[in-house]
């Protein structure tokens, strides 16, 4: 047992090791998520169209205006979570869990090159359990990917973010929630990038998910604007459920509701789990020898 | 004791046979050697003996355990070098010895101290602590090569140790090589598709083509199978009829012409060369050039296989990483 986790922590120091010397690497995770964050957020305020402009509102007389401000309060509620929310703090929360989600997928390319170089086939020729690869390759990975959406959410912070913390666990539910979901991502990721040897299916592979993977979740707008069959999806996606989990305990405030974060946090805990179990099985046996 | 016996060796993969019943056994110190074009069942016999692959069929004891039903413990007696280089452009030398020494669950200390001296030994030891991102291909070679002797293996695998280097470096390589043998005793196992290579460093050498070993004996031993030397002539006038004349000299054993040059095999060329001269001076042959030379391990090589020693075209995915692996070379 000793043994091997000497093996998982020779392994992982690696992994962090060539991260932390690859600061182009890191910064180029990061420009994706800041891309979107000031595109969707800065540019498409959606949260501005429901808003009605103060002119308007002082010409009205009051009873009006206080009724008007509940319709638009309900509509906010309704679509956002809280009415007091921007779209720029939304997104941005948002980003952290798709920053997690490209984070994973670089882990998955990651043992593709170790085989390609020749890396792999020295580990495998070591008297060392095959687990330990897997198990170094998630633990860099999931660790990489939470410190990544660390790094995001301070730049969230520099353009202007938001945060409206309730609970004082807030921040620990919200990285709790973010671990889960690169744990399970991780394995996914990892397992494929063993099982698909092919350069060309692997691309095509994570290339057909990553996108849809954001889109189809409430990263970038809420679901209820879309239409219900992929609601459906997003729903399934868990995604989605790191998302709502970060910004009950970051952005709502008052308005957070500590069932709903509860039930987010139960989700993605079992995607975690049931994933990184398949993960570990399949990728077992993409490193058994033919 | 024998390092590695091999019996009956088969390795498919589907349809394709790539090692087709080998049967050799290496000595213990032995440093025994592979040769044969790319695609000869090299790395797959490799793979078999480092576990890395289950054979069809056949047996292979390494290090005294069978590579089938011991793994674990042939893993542990054993180092791999493989053919790409395999040491990690982003930690020094020193950082990469020592991931390999926590493989192989070596104390810190005394990895550290084999390190430093395995360093020492491939005139590395200044740039240990630089990034393997600024080393030469030669030197990632080195360090590639001392990587796999950092748990004192009892039998060491060099998949092609010099694929890919240039001339210089290539027997910078070899004195490496010889010299970590000399001073560790391991048994050296390796391959390669160059003549001199194995000529150079193998005390035996196993002629493999198409999965198949063709023969095994030292390089002198192989040479002498061809019987003697071989005098190479030219002649001032083309046409005559000299291959009848010639064959019928005793001491001749066959006579090619290939593109106006004479080739005669013949027993002792030191004394047969005048005596050639003799006869064709006699009948009035003028000679425009006389050579005479040993047999080299490609004449060898085409005796044993009939066909050349010269690159095959691979896979795509082989190519790539031939290309690679010189890509990093150069570097």
């Amino acid at each position: 047992m000793r043994e091997i986790l000497g093996e998982i922590g020779v392994l992982t120091m690696r992994e962090i090791r060539k991260w932390l010397r690859s600061p182009f690497l890191m910064f180029f995770t990061l420009v994706q998520p800041v891309i979107w964050m000031g595109l969707f957020g800065k540019a498409f305020n959606i949260t501005g169209f429901i808003r009605i402009p103060d002119e308007m509102l002082q010409n009205l007389p009051p009873y009006v205006t206080s009724q008007l401000a509940e319709i638009f309060n309900n509509m906010m509620t309704r679509l956002f979570g809280t009415a007091d929310i921007d779209y720029f703090s939304y997104i941005a929360v948002g980003m952290l869990s798709i920053t997690i989600l490209f984070s994973s997928m670089s882990s998955g390319m990651g043992i593709a090159w170790d085989r390609r170089l020749g890396f792999l086939n020295k580990l495998l020729a070591a008297p060392i359990w095959r687990g330990s690869i897997i198990v170094s390759k998630v633990l860099s990975g999931v660790l990489r990917a939470v410190m990544q959406a660390a790094l995001l959410l301070l730049v969230a912070l520099a353009f202007g973010a938001r945060f409206h913390v309730l609970f004082p666990l807030g921040p620990l539910a919200a990285f709790g929630a973010l671990f889960f979901l690169a744990l399970g991502l991780t394995s996914l990721f990892i397992a494929l990038g063993l099982r698909l040897k092919s350069w060309e299916s692997q691309a095509a592979v994570m290339n057909l998910l990553n996108l849809p993977l954001m889109f189809a979740s409430n990263a970038l707008y809420p679901i209820a604007l879309m239409p219900s069959w992929l609601q459906a999806v997003a729903q399934a996606n868990p995604i989605s459920y790191a998302v709502d989990a970060v910004r009950q305990s970051l952005i709502y405030g008052a308005a957070a509701d500590p069932s709903k974060l509860l039930l987010d946090l139960g989700a993605v805990a079992v995607f975690a789990i049931s994933f990184t179990a398949i993960g570990v099985l399949i990728a077992d046996k993409g490193l058994r020898g033919g | 004791m024998e390092s590695i016996v091999v019996e009956g060796l088969v390795k498919k993969f589907g349809d394709f046979t790539a090692v087709n019943g080998v049967s050799f056994s290496v000595g213990e110190g032995e440093l025994f050697g592979f040769l044969g074009p790319n695609g000869a069942g090299k790395t797959t016999t490799i793979n078999i003996l480092t576990t890395l692959l289950k054979p069809t069929a056949g047996k292979a004891t390494v290090a005294g355990y069978d590579v089938s039903t011991h793994p674990h413990q042939v893993r542990k007696r054993v180092g791999l070098v493989p053919q790409e280089l395999t040491v990690d452009d982003d930690l020094t030398g020193m950082e990469n010895l020592m991931l390999q020494a926590g493989l192989y669950h070596i104390p810190r200390s005394e990895a550290r101290r084999r390190a430093l001296e395995l360093l020492d030994l491939v005139g590395l030891r200044e740039f240990a602590d630089k990034r393997v991102e600024t080393y030469s291909g030669g030197m990632r070679k080195r360090l590639d090569l001392i990587a796999g002797l950092m748990h004192e293996p009892e039998v060491l695998f060099l998949d092609e140790p010099t694929l890919g280097l240039d001339v210089a470096t290539r027997a910078a390589i070899w004195d490496y090589i010889r010299r970590l043998r000399k001073e560790t005793g391991t048994t050296v196992f390796l391959t390669t598709h160059y003549m001199d290579e194995a000529d150079n460093l193998c005390d035996r050498i196993a002629i493999i083509d198409r999965g198949v070993i063709k023969a095994i004996d030292t390089g002198e031993g192989l040479k002498a199978r061809l019987g003697g030397d071989i005098i190479e002539l030219e002649l001032v006038e083309n046409g005559l009829d000299v291959v009848r004349l010639l064959e019928g000299v005793e001491g001749i054993r066959r006579v090619y012409v290939d593109g106006g040059v004479y080739r005669l095999t013949v027993e002792r060329g030191d004394k047969m060369l005048p005596h050639v001269l003799e006869v064709l001076i006699q009948r009035g042959v003028a000679v425009k050039r006389v050579s005479m030379k040993r047999p080299s391990l490609d004449e060898v090589f085409l005796e044993f296989t009939g066909r050349k020693l010269r690159e095959e075209s691979g896979s795509w995915e082989d190519t790539f990483r031939r290309r690679m692996v010189l890509r990093r070379m150069r570097a």
